[in-house]
This record gives structure tokens, C-alpha cells and sequence, in this order.
């Protein structure tokens, strides 16, 4: 079937597989913008990343460009990021602090971090023509806007479900367990955005991240260097290497070994890895932790909490969170074959700094723009989207693997296996359910 | 002679460290990794900070923070038969030039240099840029000189990274 001569977008989705238009047709990508990213809740940054009125970051919901920043009153905004003037983009930079307003490079027209406006320039040639508090001199703001502890969401569409509705128990459990963590329940961001490029379609990294087949693979020289590297650490020091050793080495496990681990799919596409790192070896640092949060929770809670087991939740279509590490990638989704991601990570508050470090070892390891292990995930997610690109060579993207084998439970799908390609199959459900 | 206003930094100083920083590069672009590595001193550590004000390394992002060990590592990934994204012709050119020499520590025989640099990345039909300033501690020893610590600030650190960055610049 040529790219172009699909009925509709909904019959480019089997259950069992995908046609590559998904990924490779304009098309197809400007529906998804619409009917996805138009329509669900994309999240744009967290409270902390603004912590004083006049704090500012630029961001995307889609193509769509917006300022996320903290007004006078202490109140966190989303806007467009256009002044209603001429339609300048008003925010040039990635972040910043404006002292009190807003102000167009262009004409100067100032608005205050509640997007409203707060001044422009000759006033007089307005007087009779029209108000100046008129709504479509306001920066315009998306339809909705809410927080789940701390982490802002914003939705271009004035209907739809409730950000807790949409989330469900599925992608709360990606905030729930950051924050839980923390022997004050919430989390702070770290001021630092890692930002990659990725030449493939936003679609082929979240099906990587729960990719269990792939590690092992893909990230075999990586796997083996840091192996490698432990035994020559412990030989010359006699201590044992930094965690961020381990991380990397987990590459070595055996493919099998993969499958000992499951998949949740919930509804609206989130979906959940579990099993996998067992972050709670009895080093010093888990010691402390646990004694942080048997003081703040009691014995009970704090087990409770430091024994979920919840690796990487996708929240779809735009968020791959790693709760335990505390690591947050956002997907901007740039064309069908370009993505932008936006890479966090976070500390718990209240909790002893070796938790940080932990989690700031991961965020270098894994998620800078030095990392070993994206690196060879990039490489593989280019040269599909090359592939997908073809006209020859087949048009189907297959995801058969345990199909038909994963136990449904009210409408939640638990893998049979760490292998399974049921995450793919519920994303793409999900997906052309928002296409239909 | 004097070649440096702000230390007095003879012309025989001033060419045996441009020549050392000369030679780095060429052990990178010539992919020498073992000598390249040799050049630092056993806790030598090589830094490129996440932003331009950072003034220390410990405890907060980076984007590159190896010490002996970690480079290491990549070394050995690099070489790994199965390291797929470098595979295919994957080279690199540098220059470096403004050498400054900005303290001279002749007792504790140390030397803190600054230069800038361009570099040129050909990976898979493509080739990219870089450009940015080094800043070398480097130690005076017997065997010449050894770097204690070199920072790299990009140009473009801030980002977006098309692709990564998987050998020094």
C-alpha cells in the first residue's frame, strides 16, 4: 500500500501491527498533532522550575510554542508565547526572569505574567478604535490548565477528560512514586534542561522505552565496557565502583532475563515498566533512606513505598518518567521525523543527598549529551526512521510478539512477559482510538 | 623575551605548552586513546560543565565529568566491536589556537592555559561543528607536561544537541 492511498488514519493500526505511514507520512504527523497532542494533556513544566514571580521557561505543547512562568500574585501560568501585536514570538530565550512584565522585542508592548496587558507604547492611536483591556490583546492561554503535585499540565481543548481522569492510576503512579519518595512528599526540580534531537518520529522513543528485547542488544559495548570497568575499579582501589557502574553494566544481563520483568497498559496509552533495577541493595544510602522515611511515614509506609517496583512509566503521548531515578523526559514532537526531548531529573526533598547523587549518576550516565547508552538508542531510532521512510521494502511494522497472550483485567493489559510487545500495541491503540 | 603581558611566560614556555595542546588533539583525532589518556595525571579529570557559570563539578549536571576510570570506560566502549553508532567511518578534526598561558606556578610547578578551539565531526554522510574554550590545569613532571584538569566550554552548551556526544572535543 503507498503512503498515500490509506482510507483513514484508523485503518493504519491492526493489533497486531502498524503501516509505516504512522511514522513517516507529514500527514499522518499533522493529524497526530490535532487529534493527539491537540487534545490530550501535554505536560509543560514543574512548579519548582519557576520558584519567583517574573521566572520563565519556553517550551512546546505540539508546534504550538508557549512561555511557562510564575506571575506577581505566585501563580503559575501557561500563555502562547505570541504577542498580540504583530505576533512576535515574545520569549526568545529558553529561560529566564523578567523584573515585573513581559515586553516585546518588536514594539514594546508589555504584558504581565498573568498575560495580561500591561502597557504598550502610544496609547492615543488606540483611543476609540479599541479597549485595551480587550481579550484578544491578552496573551492567549490553552484551553485548560492543571497541576498534579507539582507537575503542570496543560490541554488545547476546552472538552475532554479531567487531567486525573486522563491520567488514571496508571500515569499518577509515574508523580505519585517521585513524590512519595521524599520524606516531605514532594519533589524539586534541578535546574537543568539536557536537550537532544532526535531524527525519528516521537512514536519510535516511547516504544523504545519499554522495549525489554532491546537493552541487551543495542547496548551490548556499553554493557561490557562498564563491566569491564567495575572489576578494574575494585581491583586497584579495593572499594566497590560508584552506582552509576551498575547502571551501565545492567546491559550484560542475559536477554532472558528481561522477560522476568511485565508490562502494564492502561488506558489513553500510558504504560508501565516493572521489575527490573533493585535500587535497594543495604548501602549506606538506602539505609538512610529508609530511615528518613520510617520518621516521617512510619516502618509500614516506608517499605511500602521503597518496595514499588515501578521502573519507567510512559505517559503518552508525551513523557518517559523513571520515578525510582527520578528522571523526566519530555517529547516535543518537532516533524514526523524530528523530536525534540527535554531532559530533567529531580530531588527528593527532605531526603539524604547520596538519593541525589543516585539519581544525578543516571542522569549522566544515561541522559547527557554524553551518554553511551542514548547514543546507540538514537543511532537505532535514525535508521528506522530511514527505513520506515522507504517506499520498497514492506509497509508494515510488525509488534506481534506474545499478541493475543497478555492477560485484560478491566480494561488493563498486564504483559505475559517483560517482552511482550504489549506496550506498543496499547500505545497504538490508544493511538487510533485519538485518530478515529 | 616576554610574550605574555599578564605572566611573564617565555617564548620556550609559551611553544612547549601549544605544543602539548597540539599534540592532545592530534591523539583524539588520530584516535590514540591510550596516549590521549596518558597525558592526564592519575586523578586527572576531564570536565565540560552544563553551563557557562558553573564553577565546580561535584554534585550537580554535567555534560561530560570522567576521571581516570570513566574514560576508561569509554575507551573501551568505543573499541567494542559492537559499539554500532560509531561504527562507519566516524573521525574528527580539531584546531587549536589564542593559546594564553593565564598563571604560572613555578614552585608548585603548574600552569593554567586557556585556548579556543573548533572541531569538525564526520559521522554517517554528515558532518557537524563545535567551538568552544579549554581551560588546562597542567603539572610539570619529568616525563613533560600532565593535565590535572581540563574544562571545555562549549559554545553551544546550552543545546539542542543534534545527536550525542560520544568521544572528547
Amino acid at each position: 500500500m503507498p503512503l498515500d492511498s490509506y482510507e483513514n488514519f484508523a485503518s493504519l493500526v491492526e493489533p497486531d501491527r502498524v503501516h509505516k505511514a504512522c511514522y513517516a507520512d507529514e500527514k499522518v504527523f499533522e493529524a497526530e498533532l490535532e487529534n493527539i497532542f491537540y487534545k490530550s494533556w501535554i505536560y509543560v513544566g514543574h512548579e519548582s522550575q519557576v520558584p519567583n514571580p517574573g521566572d520563565y521557561w519556553t517550551t512546546w505543547i505540539g508546534k504550538e510554542r508557549v512561555i511557562f512562568c510564575r506571575a506577581e500574585d505566585g501563580k503559575v501560568h501557561v500563555l502562547f508565547n505570541r504577542c498580540a501585536h504583530r505576533g512576535a514570538l515574545l520569549c526568545n530565550n529558553q529561560h529566564g526572569n523578567v523584573a515585573k512584565a513581559f515586553r516585546c522585542p518588536y514594539h514594546a508592548w508589555q504584558y504581565n505574567m498573568d498575560g495580561s496587558l500591561r502597557n504598550v507604547p502610544l496609547k492615543k492611536g488606540y483611543e476609540g478604535i479599541i479597549e485595551l483591556n480587550d481579550p484578544q490583546l491578552q496573551l492567549q492561554r490553552p484551553a485548560r490548565q492543571e497541576t498534579y503535585r507539582g507537575f503542570v499540565f496543560a490541554s488545547l481543548a476546552e472538552q475532554g477528560p479531567s487531567l486525573d481522569e486522563w491520567m488514571g492510576q496508571g500515569a499518577r503512579s509515574a508523580f505519585d512514586d517521585i513524590c512519595n519518595r521524599s520524606p516531605e512528599g514532594e519533589c524539586e526540580i534541578v535546574m537543568n534542561c539536557f536537550r537532544i534531537i532526535q531524527h525519528s518520529n516521537w512514536k519510535i522513543f516511547l516504544e523504545n522505552q519499554l522495549d525489554a528485547v532491546h537493552p541487551s542488544v543495542t547496548h551490548h559495548s556499553t554493557g561490557d565496557a562498564a563491566a569491564q570497568e567495575q572489576k578494574i575499579y575494585k581491583e586497584k582501589t579495593g572499594e566497590d565502583p560508584p552506582i552509576g557502574y551498575q547502571f551501565l553494566a545492567d546491559f550484560t544481563l542475559p536477554i532472558e532475563k528481561w522477560d522476568q520483568f511485565y508490562t502494564v497498559g492502561h488506558p489513553f496509552g500510558h504504560t508501565v515498566l516493572s521489575g527490573y533495577m533493585d535500587l535497594r541493595p543495604k548501602d549506606p544510602v538506602t539505609v538512610a533512606h529508609e530511615d528518613a522515611l520510617t520518621k516521617a511515614y512510619g516502618k509500614e509506609r516506608m517499605d511500602e513505598i521503597l518496595s514499588t517496583n515501578v521502573h519507567h512509566v510512559l505517559v503518552y503521548p508525551c513523557l518517559s518518567v523513571q520515578p525510582p531515578l527520578q528522571q523526566l523526559r519530555a517529547i516535543r514532537p518537532l516533524a514526523a521525523n524530528k523530536t525534540l526531548t527535554e531532559i530533567w531529573h529531580f530531588r527528593l526533598k527532605g531526603a539524604p543527598e547520596g538519593v541525589y547523587d543516585r539519581s544525578l549518576q543516571y542522569y549522566y550516565h544515561v541522559n547527557s549529551p554524553s551518554t553511551m547508552v542514548n547514543a546507540d538508542d538514537l543511532n537505532n531510532f535514525r535508521a528506522c526512521q530511514d527505513g520506515l521512510e522507504l517506499d520498497g521494502g514492506g509497509d508494515w511494522v510488525s509488534l506481534h510478539r506474545n499478541y493475543g497472550q497478555d492477560p485484560v483485567k478491566d480494561g488493563i493489559t498486564t504483559s505475559v512477559g517483560g517482552m511482550s510487545e504489549q506496550p506498543m500495541r496499547n500505545m497504538m491503540a490508544a493511538w487510533k482510538e485519538y485518530m478515529s | 623575551m616576554t610574550v605574555n603581558a599578564k605572566v611573564n611566560v617565555s617564548k620556550e614556555a609559551q611553544l612547549k605548552v601549544e605544543q602539548f595542546l597540539y599534540h592532545q588533539s592530534e591523539c583524539l583525532d588520530e584516535r590514540r586513546w591510550e596516549e590521549w589518556l596518558s597525558l592526564f595525571t592519575d586523578d586527572g579529570i576531564y570536565w565540560m560543565p552544563a553551563s557557562r557559570d558553573q564553577v565546580t563539578a561535584e554534585g550537580q549536571p554535567n555534560i561530560f565529568f570522567e576521571d581516570h576510570y570513566l574514560m576508561d570506560m569509554r575507551i573501551r566502549r568505543i573499541e567494542h566491536p559492537y559499539a554500532h553508532s560509531q561504527s562507519a567511518g566516524h573521525r574528527t578534526s580539531h584546531v587549536v589556537s589564542n593559546v594564553i598561558i593565564q598563571t604560572q606556578d613555578k614552585k608548585n610547578k603548574s600552569i593554567e592555559v586557556t585556548s579556543r578551539f573548533h572541531m569538525v565531526e564526520y559521522r554517517l554522510d554528515q558532518q557537524r561543528y563545535f567551538g568552544g574554550k579549554y581551560t588546562h590545569k597542567l603539572l610539570e613532571t619529568d616525563v613533560g607536561y600532565k593535565i590535572k584538569q581540563q574544562r571545555v566550554d562549549l559554545a553551544n552548551v546550552e543545546g539542542p544537541f543534534d545527536f550525542v556526544m560520544q568521544v572528547w572535543l
